[in-house]
């Protein structure tokens, strides 16, 4: 499969994005739970970088399985905006710089079976989540 | 998408037809809050049922909804949210505070009619 890069730039892309990220879910066989997890981890993403970033990309693809013999659908939420000054701080439960609930970072990491984030202040943020098919 | 508002009575339901974007759930917000006044109504349902994703914004939005309309003297119901989005917004870590909540539709009315009878016997 090739990756599928989706361009994030206002909240019409937002529900494109999550659009796109379930129909890929349900063709990869998840449930219907894990489909809608899915798709909502992916607007929170997205949501974030319109929010914080203006702009920036989700990439869907598939990753070969690891040790545990098992594939994931990898999404990669990219961008190159101020970035995150505490990562750890908007790892907590509750954190919020901007109008929004917060990062929603936490809750995404709960959806998800994977989750890694890189963000350097002024470079931009990466956000990597998996889940394992 | 414009979500479509229809007047039952001492009601609105809104029937929300497709995914929606930041901008309509807003103008959805704007348009239920004029409409109460202008009909004077005292309940409101919001059908989601179609909804497959409610994040952040989507409840924060639904919330807002429901503490407008409160000063405007109406009660929201939100009606239809699938098994797979509550376990989706749980996991989120979001909470539907502000509004009432129900299965369907039919439930929805019966609720408000009970709710307002309640009201009315608490007034007089």
């Amino acid at each position: 499969m090739n990756d599928i890069a989706i361009s994030i730039s206002s909240d019409q892309d937002i529900v494109i994005a999550r659009q796109r990220g379930r129909e890929l879910a349900a063709k990869l066989g998840f449930s219907s739970t894990e489909q809608i997890a899915i798709a909502t981890a992916i607007s929170e993403l997205s949501r974030n970088i319109v929010e914080y970033a203006k702009r920036g990309e989700v990439i869907l693809s598939l990753t070969p399985s690891q040790g545990n013999g098992r594939g994931s659908l990898q999404i990669t939420a990219r961008d190159r905006g101020p970035g995150i000054p505490d990562v750890a701080l908007a790892m907590r439960d509750g954190y919020s710089t901007s109008r929004s609930l917060g990062l929603g970072l936490p809750g995404t990491r709960r959806l998800m079976d994977e989750f890694e984030i890189v963000s350097k202040p002024g470079k931009g943020t990466t956000v990597t989540i998996r889940k394992w098919i | 998408m414009e979500v479509p508002i229809l007047k039952q009575g001492d009601y609105l339901i809104a029937s929300i037809q497709a995914a929606l974007s930041d901008a309509d759930l807003l103008r959805l917000r704007d348009d239920l809050a004029q409409r109460v006044g202008r009909f004077r109504s005292r309940g409101v349902i919001v059908d989601v049922t179609v909804l497959d994703v409610m994040d952040s914004f989507a409840v924060r939005t639904l919330r807002n909804i429901g503490q407008i309309l409160k000063m405007r003297g109406a009660e929201t119901v939100i009606v239809g949210i699938q098994p797979e989005v509550a376990f989706a917004m749980v996991q989120l870590g979001l909470t539907l505070t502000d509004v009432w909540t129900a299965l369907d539709l039919e439930e929805s009315i019966s609720f408000l009619d009970r709710l307002m009878k309640a009201g009315r016997t608490q007034g007089e």
